[in-house]
């Protein structure tokens, strides 16, 4: 309490032990800095900056000519009266719907699957996990081809076990996003089913071993011990998941253009529309700045809720 | 059933993910059995299922034009036609594209690799004001997708004469929030004692550094390495939105531009291509699979 009060003179002298002290202090953090710089240097302009621009575009009419007024709230209010936009936004949440889900399931089944002493589950790590790695491109292009109604693969395969009407996949507005959604699931499945397969293998044999005894069945014990011990994986997995689906752009870019119509149009692409194809800047950047909270919010709230859960 | 959800070896950690697996001694009753029975026909189901586009674009490389489409679908070739290859090969800019592409895979993975793992170190062994909050805002931005910013940072390279050259893609691509969050979370399970003794042999930062944590970080290294070089091949957007002038082209946005250009595109020659743009990515694959799966493993345990 006295040291609080006492005038700052009465303070005793810095000693030369202290200053070298401070004086290593300051180095310290100037070879820190030193080493962060390269990467953040590249960082911030990259992307600190153009995040930064972005909030101030979206308040402006930013054109192809670079000029700029501030119009306030006009974009975002002309966002809601867009048809595109909301069909856009629809259609990325029902993709997500669809995706999400599906994933999580497919993913941790194939994990769990994987996670046995069967022969060959090295093989099908590998398989699996080589949509991940290819080429949106090179994938988008190869299963257009093969969703093709009349000739394709896909149709061949479903004819062949009995379904004599067929959809028309691509062709169809109903179809075409169960068709990217099927694409979509089929490459990220490895790359999820991996991280949980990692999950997996931080679970104690033991208390798999210790329910059994307790007499506990396969579900009992999947319930009990597999989806607990996996929680951080599956928070983890669908943070990603949901980040990844909102923002779902090159591999519909390639496979629809966003149709039929704008059946498969999502946010990404109206963004992508409205700015370089139309060169609307400060519009799109509007809808960037929705994209950008959606993101955001959707994974505050998953880790308030997690944290509950933990808790 | 039981064999589907126990974990079969002990909480080992991820070197593990690659070790083969022990087999299994204990008797197998009628429900175990039933229960691998029904492991592999899934397992088989679902590898038909993976593979089946890739087999699918490897024999049609091979046909006939007029074979890509036939009824009743064929999945072989009559005859391979190996002809589609040098034909794409030598009548498309398929060297120009993959020279570029190779140009700047090679680029952004060094200078990630450089750049990532130096801040890394900064993150993990140096203390100094505004470090962890500084860090945060690197996380922060792994949720942020790009698809978000990728207008006003397009305006502001655009701004900085960069745009329509390779340095953009090198520029975008280089400097990652993931590469120095996965070598500093790599570079944290290595002792610090094995620093400390470097520096009371009067060993600078910087060569602690370079001497003592980069050879020590070389899986975590190879694993970054590989993940950055085979996102930076594949990518398609940055050059879509970059790379206007078609001798800067990749090879995505060369075969991309293949399908459009062409009202009536010769698909064997388009699936030909698109092989040759998967092959080297497939030998990467193979030879690293294991550092590509632990880089992913890591990525999601510490996330």
């Amino acid at each position: 309490m006295t040291t609080a009060v006492a005038p700052q003179t009465d303070a005793p002298p810095v000693t030369p032990r202290q200053r070298r002290r401070s004086r290593m202090k300051l180095r310290n953090a100037l070879i820190g800095w030193s080493f962060i710089l390269p990467n953040f240097a590249g960082f911030a302009l990259l992307t600190l900056v153009p995040v930064l621009i972005l909030f101030y575009m979206s308040f402006t009419n930013w054109n192809v000519f670079g000029k700029a007024d501030f119009i306030g709230i006009a974009n975002f209010q002309r966002l809601i009266g867009d048809g595109s936009f909301r069909t856009a936004v629809v259609n990325t949440l029902y993709y997500s719907v669809m995706h999400i889900p599906l994933t999580l399931v497919v993913s941790l089944g194939l994990a769990l699957l994987l996670n046995t002493k069967l022969r060959g589950v090295r093989f099908f790590r590998t398989a699996a996990f080589f949509p991940y790695i290819t080429s949106i491109v090179a994938i988008a292009m190869v299963w257009n081809l093969m969703f093709s109604p009349d000739y394709g693969p896909v149709n061949e395969i479903l004819r062949f076990i009995g379904i004599q009407d067929p959809p028309g996949w691509l062709t169809s507005t109903e179809w075409a996003m169960p068709a990217v959604v099927i694409v979509s699931t089929w490459r990220d499945m490895g790359y999820y089913m991996i991280l949980f397969l990692a999950g997996l293998q931080t679970i104690p044999r033991e208390l798999h071993e210790a329910a059994r005894v307790d007499g506990a069945n396969v579900w009992q014990r999947f319930t009990n011990v597999t989806l607990p011990g996996l929680r951080p994986t599956t928070f983890f997995v669908t943070v990603m998941l949901t980040i990844n689906s909102f923002k779902i752009f090159d591999l519909i870019l390639v496979m629809t253009d966003g149709g039929p119509g704008q059946a498969t149009l999502v946010l990404s692409q109206f963004i992508y529309r409205k700015g370089f194809e139309e060169s609307q800047f400060g519009y799109a950047s509007a809808a960037s700045v929705a994209l950008f909270f959606l993101c955001l919010i959707v994974t505050l709230v998953q880790f308030l809720i997690n944290k509950r859960r933990n808790a | 059933m039981s064999a589907l959800l126990a974990p079969e070896t002990e909480a080992e950690g991820l070197r593990k993910l690659g070790d083969p697996r022990p087999r299994d001694t204990r008797p197998v009753s009628t429900g175990r059995h039933v229960a691998r029975v029904i492991g592999y026909v899934v397992l088989v189901v679902a590898s038909v299922g993976v593979l089946m586009p890739f087999f699918w674009m490897v024999t049609s490389s091979l046909k006939e034009p007029n074979d890509v489409f036939s009824i009743p679908l064929q999945w072989l070739p009559d005859v391979p036609q190996w002809s589609n290859y040098a034909e794409i090969w030598f009548e498309s800019g398929m060297l120009t594209w993959l020279r570029n592409t190779l140009i700047l895979s090679v680029a952004v993975t060094f200078l990630q690799l450089l750049t990532g793992s130096f801040a890394a170190y900064g993150f993990a062994r140096m203390r100094f004001p505004g470090r962890d909050w500084l860090f945060l805002v690197y996380i922060a931005t792994i949720a942020v997708p790009w698809q978000s910013y990728m207008i006003p940072q397009f305006i502001l390279l655009s701004n900085l004469k960069v745009s329509n050259t390779l340095w953009a893609i090198i520029l975008l691509q280089a400097f990652g929030a993931f590469g120095v969050f996965l070598m500093k979370q790599y570079y944290e399970t290595i002792p610090e004692e094995l620093s400390e003794a470097a520096r009371l042999d009067g060993l600078s930062e910087y060569a602690i550094w370079r001497r003592i944590m980069l050879p020590l970080s070389v899986p975590a290294l190879a694993s970054l390495g590989l993940l950055t070089f085979v996102n930076t091949w594949n990518d398609y957007l940055g050059p879509l939105i970059y790379l206007r002038d078609p001798s800067l082209w990749t090879v995505q946005l060369g075969l991309k531009s293949f399908v459009s250009n062409l009202f009536d595109t010769n698909y064997a020659l388009l699936f030909a291509g698109l092989t040759i743009s998967v092959i080297p990515i497939a030998i990467i694959f193979t030879l690293g699979q294991r550092y590509f799966v632990e880089g992913i493993a890591t990525s999601g345990l510490k996330g």
